[in-house]
């Protein structure tokens, strides 16, 4: 038996999100939009190099050829609004502004490292940046985002909480009772499926009961199904508009699905051979960094000044990198440092 | 003072915590109208409303899941977990997000919750609502892990454990639900981490935990007849673990007993023994001695769960042998 195909983003979705008229986003926001996705980029460009130069230690996953959701959303989001992200995070933690050296010095293993090197590549987090974490085992964040969003709720502070995810999540208990709970307190949560069509080796057409994991489940939740091109950076604004000011209203939960595909393999060991020639010739075609470049430059936007971004982001990955190399490896203290709130580690008196 | 029963007590405790603090607020399955299927949050929806005392569907990941994403964006929730035996299905939210999200962020996130929780056996409820998992929490790091034996510890410890700055698993003993004890007018609070000597004795020392408790003062009544003074250490809490009191309980009797309802392999008792092996061998006149019910699933029959159970006979059996 040969496995389902999933449905290429141009065939007809299951269901779809009318954000509200196809209104592009005002010129200074579409710059934004290309800033951010050069920038993760570039990011994770060098943090591939990282690793093959065995700077990067462990285990890293890139999300190169998903840019358009993390930085739709960043850009989007009001700036105490909740990020909880996976394991494939680096990502949505820069689109929160979080700065590139110390999450370059995290994946190295830095001192400088955001979370000086407790956490690592898969557990990104800067509670300041309202970056509420980067979390590694299948399902579990969409619950914690949940709980986030019903503080803002009880609180009354307007905030909303973005839980951002896989495919292959759609299957885990987790997601279905999380959805469930937020669609039963209405709470402002914005459950963002970004379906790259692979779960870590398997496609996830050929182990799930229905065409599109998650607007197929969206109505036994009473939420509505929608399936969006995830990379098109501007379709993903005007979803993210659209779902962040339902949330902030009060009228509860949105899970969107947004159609997209990992460049590389799931994780720095995975080459990614099991996927045909034709499928990664398709996606590449569909890149949505050099799209969204040709995209503003024919729209009027001038040349000169997309190399200025260009040149500048450029300068700032490298300054990272420098940063990073340049910061020694962590005191060796932290060990049994922050177990409990008294700042250590006794379990006993 | 005033008579109280232990269920009335979580009630009490909660309650004092409560109006203390709006941001602390109660979810659980049947914890709103129902009042609890242990009637241990009766009155609390009427007190304090429905935003603050939720009825949640049966989802105990997405439950414990809330609870720490509120507690991390300023909430002080208490979340129930009906029966401790439930853990398990959402044993990935407590071991490996609440448990060590303080310590991977860097100290960025603190996480001020308390899972309450039915727990241990005594009600002939079977296998897989009976068991007492106090000791798979102590072998996380990063949960503080308490179970008081009477219904004035249950409102001191409930209301240290609110305060908490840190993650606290709180076991309710179900068989001591129905206990009753004099509970002091006013605000009541402790500090967790503390053991109280409930018992004086200069010959052995016991130390117990939970339902364990109330059936070591017994043996200890049983012992006296004998002319053997046993001195009762209630530990109250797990983490932090109150060596200090231990220990200056065995150097003074020369002799320690563990009584555990856990199964035996891993319980806290052996935890303690090591420490004792370790730091007080040569205070030591005998061997430790540790009861725990048997390595095995609690059996349903009276007959079999009460042969399990560490029993007040078999506890004093066991400060004979440490003596012998
Ligand atoms: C509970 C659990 N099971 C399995 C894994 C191992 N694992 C890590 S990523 C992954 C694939 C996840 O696929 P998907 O949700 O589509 O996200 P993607 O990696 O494509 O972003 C698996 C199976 C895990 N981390 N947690």
């Amino acid at each position: 038996m040969s496995p389902p195909r999933a449905p290429a983003p141009d065939e007809a979705p299951s269901g779809s999100l009318d954000p509200g008229g196809s209104r592009p986003p005002a010129r200074a926001t579409r710059l934004a939009l290309y800033t951010r996705m050069l920038e993760m980029r570039g990011f994770e460009k060098r943090a591939y190099d990282l690793f093959l130069s065995g700077l990067v230690k462990g285990t890293s996953h890139l999300g190169l050829g998903q840019e358009a959701i993390a930085a739709a959303f960043g850009t989007a989001m009001r700036e105490d609004d909740y990020t909880f992200a996976t394991y494939r995070g680096h990502n949505h933690a820069l689109a929160r502004g979080v700065p590139m050296t110390p999450v370059m010095g995290e994946l190295m293993g830095r001192a400088c490292g955001l979370m000086a090197g407790k956490g690592g590549s898969m557990h990104l987090t800067s509670v300041e940046h309202h970056m509420m974490g980067s979390y590694a085992i299948i399902g579990a964040h969409l619950t914690i985002a949940n709980g986030a969003a019903w503080s803002a709720k009880a609180r009354g502070s307007g905030q909303v909480a973005v839980c951002f995810f896989g495919d292959g999540t759609t299957n885990i208990g987790a997601f279905h009772e999380a959805l469930n709970f937020a669609a039963v307190y209405e709470l402002p949560v914005v459950f963002v499926c970004e379906n790259n069509l692979w779960m870590e080796y398997t496609p996830i057409a050929s182990v799930t009961a229905v065409a599109r994991p998650a607007a197929d489940r969206a109505s036994a939740y009473g939420l509505e199904p929608v399936v969006l091109d995830g990379n098109d950076p501007d379709v993903m604004h005007a979803a993210a508009v659209a779902a962040l000011g339902r949330a902030r209203s009060g009228a509860g939960p949105s899970l969107l699905e947004a159609l997209t595909y990992r460049h590389g393999g799931h994780s720095r060991a995975d080459p990614g051979k099991y996927r045909s020639d034709e499928e990664l010739s398709y996606w590449l075609g569909r890149d949505p960094v050099p799209a969204y470049r040709a995209r503003l430059v024919a729209e009027g936007v001038e040349e000169a000044e997309i190399a200025a971004i260009e040149q500048q982001v450029a300068a700032a990955v490298d300054e990272a990198t420098e940063a990073a190399k340049a910061s020694g490896p962590p005191s060796l203290d932290l060990v049994e440092k922050d177990v409990f709130a008294d700042g250590g580690a006794s379990w006993r008196r | 003072m005033a008579e109280m029963t232990y269920r009335d007590a979580v009630a009490a405790g909660i309650a004092q915590e409560m109006a203390r603090d709006d941001s602390v607020v109660l979810f659980g399955e049947d914890v709103g109208a129902a009042g609890g299927v242990f009637k241990a949050t009766v009155g609390l929806l009427e007190k304090f409303g429905p935003t603050r005392v939720v009825d949640t569907p049966i989802s105990e990941q997405a439950i414990l899941g809330a609870a720490m994403g509120a507690a991390m964006t300023g909430m002080r929730p208490i979340a129930e977990v009906m029966f401790s035996d439930f853990f398990a299905v959402c044993w990935d939210i407590v071991a490996n997000e609440i448990a060590k999200t303080r310590y991977m962020t860097n100290g960025q996130v603190s996480l001020p919750l308390v899972i309450r929780s039915g727990n241990g056996g005594g009600s002939r409820f079977g296998a897989q609502h009976s068991q007492s998992i106090e000791n798979w929490a102590m072998a996380v790091p990063g949960l503080k892990v308490v179970a008081p034996s009477t219904p004035r510890d249950v409102i001191g410890l409930l209301a240290a454990a609110v305060r908490d700055p840190d993650p606290v698993l709180f076991f309710e003993h179900k068989s001591l639900y129905a206990t009753k004890g004099e509970v002091g007018q006013g605000e009541i609070c402790d500090e967790l981490g503390r053991a109280v000597v409930v018992r004086e004795g200069d010959d052995v020392t016991i130390v117990a935990l939970a339902q364990m408790v109330p059936r070591a003062l017994h043996a200890a009544e049983e012992l006296a007849r004998d002319g053997i003074e046993a001195a009762v250490v209630d530990l109250r809490s797990l983490v932090p673990l109150d060596m200090t009191t231990v220990a200056a309980s065995v150097r003074a009797t020369g002799h320690l007993v563990t009584v555990e309802e856990n199964p035996r392999l891993c319980g806290w008792g052996a935890e303690l023994s090591s420490i004792v092996a370790e730091e007080l061998l040569f205070d030591l006149d005998g061997p430790v001695v540790r009861v725990t019910t048997p390595h095995v699933p609690l059996p349903a029959a009276d007959a079999l769960e009460d042969a399990a159970l560490p029993s007040p006979e078999r506890i004093a059996d066991g400060a004979r042998r440490a003596l012998a």
